[in-house]
C-alpha cells in the first residue's frame, strides 16, 4: 500500500505542476514505483511537463465515466519502468468528476505504486477539493512573495480543516533578493506558515527550458534546482538531508570549473 | 390559542410584566403578542395608562425586533413601554475575566473566530484571519491579522499581544490601520486601547494603568 501525496499551493503559477514532476521523477529515480495524476482538469499541463502528451489515449474523466479502466488511461513514462502519469481532461470542466471517484481511484493506484503524487489545480473550489479528497498527505508550494504566502496559509487551514498533514516546499527563491531584503526570506515564511519545511527550490532558468523540453529538471544534475528537488525526494523517503545552502559563493569555483569545461 | 402559550403577563407593583418565553420563534411571539392585545386580553386596553415592563428572558433581540415588539404594545393606546430587557451574553461579557476562555490555534488566512466575553489566543494570527470578541483579546503568539475587541460597543476593550504586527486593529467602534511608528521594532508585549476615541498602544506593562482594578497587598 503506496502513499498519496497532494501537490497544492492555493495560488497559481508557484511551480505545483512543476514540483509534481520533479518530485514525481526524483522518487522514481531513487527506485520508487510512481503514479503522477493531474487533477487540473480542463487546464491540464503536467503531460507537457513531463513530455508525455503524445501519448495520452484515455484520461481521468474517462476512467470516472467508466469508458476506460483506470490501467488503460495511465501513460507510462518514457525514461523509467516504473513512473506513471494519470492525465486529466482537456475538453471537461472541475466538476465533470466528484471527490469520491477521485478517492476511489488513488485508493486503487496506491495499491500497485509506492507514491502517488497529485497536481492540484489552483483556487480552492471544486477543483481543490477534488484533488485532496484521496490524499494522505500534502506539499504546499510557495513562493517567497506576500501573496503566495498568504494563499498558502489559506490552504494549509484547509488542509488541517480536512485532517491532512502538510509540508512546506518554497519555490524560486532568488538568494540576491533575499538577501537585499527585497524578498520574503525562509525564516520569515516557516514563522508565518508554522509547518514543517520540507525543501527550499532555488529560482533556475533551467527549470523553464526543461519544462519546455518535456524533461523534468531532476535529469540534469548541473542544475541547482535539480540538487533541491533530489534532496526534496530524499526527505520525503524519511533521509534527513540538510537543507541546500543557497549561498551562491560556489559561483567563482564553478565559473573556474565551466571555464575548463568539466562544470 | 390552543398550543402552548408564550407570553405571560403579570401584575407588578409598577404596572404590567411581559414575560416572553425565549425557546419559540421571533415570529410566533409577534403573533400571540398581537392576538393577546387584539383579542384576549381587552380588558387591559381601557383604562388608566399602564407602564409595561417587557422580559425577554434568554432570547437576544436586535434593535430592530424590540422595536418591533415596541410597536405592537404601543399601538395599543393606553400601554406605555417603559423597559425591554433580555438577559443576553453580552451582558455576561462585561463580567471581565471570569468569562476568559483559552484557545490553542493558529488562525490562519480566510478563518475567523468569534468569541463571546475575553478570549487567550494561544498561537498566531496570520495575516487575513480575523478574531472578533466582545471583550478583551490576549494572544501569546505574532497578531499579523484582523482583531477586533469589544464587538458589541465595549469602549473599555483592549487587544493585547506578544508581537504586535496587525493588517488591521478594531475596539467597539474605532477602527485602526497600524501606521509604521506602531512597530516599535523591541520584543516587548504590547496592548492596543482606546482613549478618548482613539487607538492607543502601550507596553503590556502599563495596562493596569487603564485598568484601575488594583491588588492591595497585605503586610507590607
Amino acid at each position: 500500500m503506496g502513499e498519496a501525496i497532494v501537490v497544492t499551493s492555493g495560488k497559481g503559477g508557484v511551480g505545483k505542476t512543476t514540483t509534481s514532476a520533479n518530485i514525481g521523477t526524483a522518487l522514481a529515480l531513487l527506485g520508487k514505483k510512481v503514479c503522477l495524476v493531474d487533477t487540473d482538469i480542463g487546464l491540464r499541463n503536467l503531460d507537457v511537463v513531463m513530455g508525455l502528451e503524445n501519448r495520452i489515449i484515455y484520461d481521468l474523466v474517462d476512467v470516472a465515466e467508466g469508458r476506460c479502466r483506470l490501467g488503460q488511461a495511465l501513460v507510462k513514462d518514457k525514461r523509467f519502468d516504473e513512473l506513471y502519469m494519470l492525465p486529466a481532461a482537456q475538453t471537461k470542466d472541475k466538476d465533470a468528476v466528484k471527490p469520491e471517484q477521485i478517492r476511489s481511484m488513488i485508493l486503487e493506484l496506491k495499491q500497485d505504486h509506492d507514491y502517488v503524487i497529485i497536481d492540484c489545480p489552483a483556487g480552492i473550489e471544486h477543483g481543490f477539493r477534488n484533488a485532496i479528497a484521496g490524499a494522505d498527505r500534502a506539499i504546499v508550494v510557495t513562493t517567497p512573495e506576500n501573496a503566495a504566502v498568504r494563499d498558502a496559509d489559506r490552504v494549509i487551514g484547509l488542509l488541517e480543516g480536512a485532517k491532512i498533514p502538510s509540508k512546506l516546499v518554497i519555490n524560486r527563491i532568488r538568494q540576491s533578493m533575499v538577501k537585499s531584503g527585497e524578498m520574503l526570506d525562509i525564516d520569515e515564511i516557516c514563522q508565518v506558515l508554522a509547518i514543517d519545511l520540507l525543501g527550499i527550490v532555488p529560482d533556475d532558468e533551467k527549470v523553464i527550458s526543461a519544462a519546455n523540453n518535456g524533461e523534468p529538471t531532476v535529469m540534469n544534475p548541473a542544475s541547482r534546482a535539480a540538487i533541491a528537488y533530489r534532496n526534496i525526494a530524499r526527505r520525503i523517503l524519511g533521509d534527513m538531508v540538510p537543507l541546500m545552502l543557497l549561498d551562491e559563493k560556489a559561483g567563482a569555483f564553478k565559473r573556474f570549473r565551466k571555464f575548463l569545461g568539466i562544470g | 390559542m390552543t398550543e402552548k402559550q408564550h407570553i405571560m403577563i403579570k401584575g407588578v407593583k409598577e404596572g404590567l410584566l411581559f414575560l416572553l418565553d425565549d425557546q419559540c420563534t421571533f415570529e410566533a411571539l409577534l403573533a400571540e403578542l398581537q392576538y393577546k392585545l387584539e383579542k384576549t386580553h381587552q380588558q387591559l386596553l381601557t383604562g388608566p395608562l399602564v407602564h409595561i415592563h417587557v422580559k425577554l428572558g434568554a432570547r437576544s433581540a436586535t434593535d430592530e425586533q424590540k422595536e418591533q415588539i415596541a410597536a405592537i404594545i404601543r399601538s395599543q393606546g393606553n400601554l406605555m413601554i417603559s423597559s425591554i430587557e433580555s438577559d443576553t451574553p453580552s451582558a455576561q461579557a462585561s463580567a471581565g475575566p471570569n468569562n476568559l476562555q483559552i484557545i490553542t490555534s493558529i488562525i490562519r488566512s480566510g478563518q475567523t473566530l468569534t468569541h463571546d466575553g475575553d478570549l487567550l489566543l494561544i498561537g498566531d494570527v496570520n495575516p487575513g484571519g480575523t478574531l472578533l470578541c466582545t471583550g478583551d483579546i490576549y494572544v501569546m503568539g505574532a497578531l499579523r491579522g484582523m482583531a477586533h475587541a469589544g464587538m458589541n460597543g465595549r469602549h473599555d476593550a483592549v487587544i493585547a499581544t506578544s508581537l504586535m504586527r496587525p493588517t488591521q486593529l478594531r475596539i467597539a467602534d474605532v477602527v485602526s490601520r497600524p501606521p509604521e511608528e506602531w512597530i516599535s521594532g523591541d520584543a516587548a508585549m504590547e496592548f492596543a486601547y482606546l482613549e478618548e476615541g482613539q487607538m492607543q498602544i502601550d507596553k503590556l506593562s502599563q495596562l493596569f494603568r487603564i485598568r484601575h482594578n488594583p491588588i492591595t497587598f497585605k503586610g507590607v
